[in-house]
């Protein structure tokens, strides 16, 4: 078995034992990159110099306190492209920040450094973090791992091929209206969308502020209880930050769900759920009844309206936050342009696809005189029905499950033409970025050989409730020593 | 913009010359072509939204942010930050350490 496809807890014993060095664990994800990666497109750049330096780092502090190095230390990792990595480029997937270089890291990549952590390279997505496909990157197509002809799910979608592959022990990304579960539920990895405020921003670039959250992607659970345990935590460089207690993180993993309340929303199996994620679903659902869980039926009523909501609210903040994006600090620039109109429309017509345009638009459009309270406003009056929606449900039950998406991953091309189709992709996840809770999505099954996620969700710094009712499902399924056909290109 | 040539929240019609209107706010530099194909996009797309309309919102407040921060202030203190030379070292342009862009007109 290859190195990458063991748990990070056990590479973590070999690591301290000495039966393997983080020189050699470092070597076997860059070797499994160059075999595996030019079918899948998982990485827009990959840093081996920064890599082997990490790992000689790692190496020294397993070889003089084996016992005092974080469970982290010597584990391979790589980022979304939409997190800062001073001094390595980062480009959001976009042309308008090709060649940044930024003069420092992200509060997530400064604390698993100071961990031992080994950084691989940067991640491919949706340009902007905003799609769910990984289609709308300036730079290049994603492959799901499962089937090459689909889509990885996005927008953190090489982040979750880059784990699915086995080409790194776990990745981050960002999780604005479902970017990190979504991806996981396409391509069999788990995925968490943490509480809004458990994990910093600082160093995240920005698409909806109210919105981001920044999360791991793993082969199982633990290993995402272990990276929530690193990056968690309040930051006085991110003022939506939360000081708040991480227990059960890892300790509640093993408790199971015997006597647990699960509710299941009526309203999320109206949506059209394709018949191999129901059968998936339902398969998952009596797998926790017969664990000791209770089930039993919830209503969300305003999930009717919370897409719409959505895609006002998300569209306002980028057409805000992506107003500093004008070549003047950073991209490539304005070359030619004869006056100070010109040089933002020549760097922002030429910096921007398709998808991030429409945005901008968009939200710019429901800000404006006139429209504000018809779209924006009403938007955020839902937001509170959605919230509220939540606190009457977990008054009543301990977490909610439902699959993570309608569908398994789509064909490459499938839905480009239509943005409204590739906005329903997220229905099922968003509500969660609008109430701010937390959520996970594990894998589940099968829907004609590709995977398909069951998302738990919890409330309000919920996430150890959250961690234990997937870890329960991971433990009955054993899905994740499932590999996908393309990792038999390592050889 | 006049308001009588506005469109009607939740109509679903959505008039070029908003779409124009918009992107010239946001300068986006799309050209005529461009304008179009985004218009009877954004119909679509706004025409969907536009089930907001159906939902009872009366005397519900509206949700910016959620969580329980409120008001984070600290004391204002000198720290380290960038250099300057840090600071300009992606711009395009620069010039005696300050970014250098075309005259407004």
């Amino acid at each position: 078995m290859s190195l990458l496809e063991e748990p990070i807890r056990e590479l973590g014993r070999r690591l301290r034992e000495r039966e393997i060095s983080a020189v050699e664990l470092a070597q076997a994800a860059l070797a499994r990159i160059e075999a595996v990666d030019p079918a899948v497109g998982a990485f827009l750049r990959v840093t081996p110099e920064l890599a082997m330096e990490a790992a000689v780092a790692a190496d020294r502090t397993l070889a003089t306190d084996p016992g005092g190095a974080a469970a982290l230390c010597g584990i391979p990792v790589a980022y979304k492209d939409l997190i800062c990595t001073k001094g390595v480029e980062t480009t959001a997937a976009s042309r308008i920040l090709e060649g940044f270089v930024p003069p420092y890291s992200a509060t997530v990549v400064e604390r698993l450094a100071a961990l031992g952590a080994v950084p691989l390279g940067k991640l491919n997505c949706d340009e902007f973090a905003m799609g769910s496909s990984n289609e709308n990157s300036a730079y290049q197509i994603t492959r799901n791992p499962w089937d090459l002809e689909r889509v990885p799910g996005g927008s953190s979608g090489g982040s979750a091929a880059a784990v699915a592959a086995r080409l790194a022990c776990a990745t981050l990304g960002s999780d604005t209206g479902g970017s990190i579960r979504l991806p996981a539920s396409f391509t069999g990895v788990v995925g968490v969308k943490p509480t809004y405020g458990r994990v910093s921003r600082y160093g995240l670039i920005a698409f909806a502020s109210s919105l981001d959250q920044i999360g791991p992607l793993t082969k199982t659970v633990e290993d995402a209880a272990l990276v929530m345990t690193a990056i968690s935590g309040r930051d006085p460089r991110d003022s939506t930050s939360v000081e708040a207690p991480l227990d059960g993180f890892l300790e509640d993993l093993h408790r199971g769900v015997e006597g647990l309340r699960l509710g299941v929303p009526r309203e999320y199996l109206e949506v059209g759920i394709e018949p191999g994620v129901r059968k998936v679903f339902d398969q998952a659902v009596s797998s926790l009844e017969r664990m000791g869980a209770v089930v039993e039926e919830v209503s969300l009523p305003s999930t009717e309206f919370a897409l719409s909501a959505y895609y006002v609210i998300a569209p306002a903040e980028v057409s805000s936050n992506l107003a500093r994006m004008d070549g003047v600090r950073f991209g490539p620039g304005f070359a030619g342009a004869k006056n100070l109109r010109e040089a933002y429309e020549t760097a922002r017509h030429q910096g921007f696809g398709e998808e991030v345009r429409r945005r901008i638009i968009l939200g710019a459009y429901a800000l404006s005189s006139g429209y504000y309270d018809a779209y924006y406003l009403r938007a955020q009056q839902v937001r509170t029905l959605v919230a509220r929606d939540f606190e009457q449900a977990f008054a009543k039950v301990d977490a909610i499950v439902s699959p993570t998406a309608p569908t398994a991953a789509f064909r490459l091309g499938e839905r480009t033409a239509d943005p409204l189709a590739m906005y329903g992709t997220d229905v099922l996840t968003l509500p969660a970025n609008l109430a701010g809770i937390s959520g996970i999505s594990v894998p589940a099954g099968f829907a004609a050989g590709l995977p398909v996620g069951l998302q738990v969700l919890g409330p309000y710094l919920g996430e150890s409730i959250c961690f234990r009712i997937a870890h329960s499902v991971e433990t009955e399924s054993r899905l994740w020593q499932q590999l996908p056909p393309v990792a038999g290109l390592a050889g | 913009m006049a308001a009588q040539s506005k469109t009607s929240p939740g109509s679903g019609s959505i008039a070029l010359s908003e779409v124009a209107h918009v992107s010239n706010l946001a300068r986006l530099g799309l050209t005529e072509e461009e304008l179009v194909k985004l218009a009877a996009q954004l119909e679509l797309i706004v025409a969907a939204v536009g089930k907001l309309s159906q939902a009872d919102v009366s005397g519900v407040e509206a949700t910016a942010q959620v969580g329980q921060a409120r008001n984070v202030t600290r004391p204002d203190q000198v720290a380290p930050g960038l250099s300057a030379a840090e600071a300009l070292a992606n711009a395009a342009t620069t010039e005696a350490g300050f970014l250098r862009v075309p005259a407004i007109q």
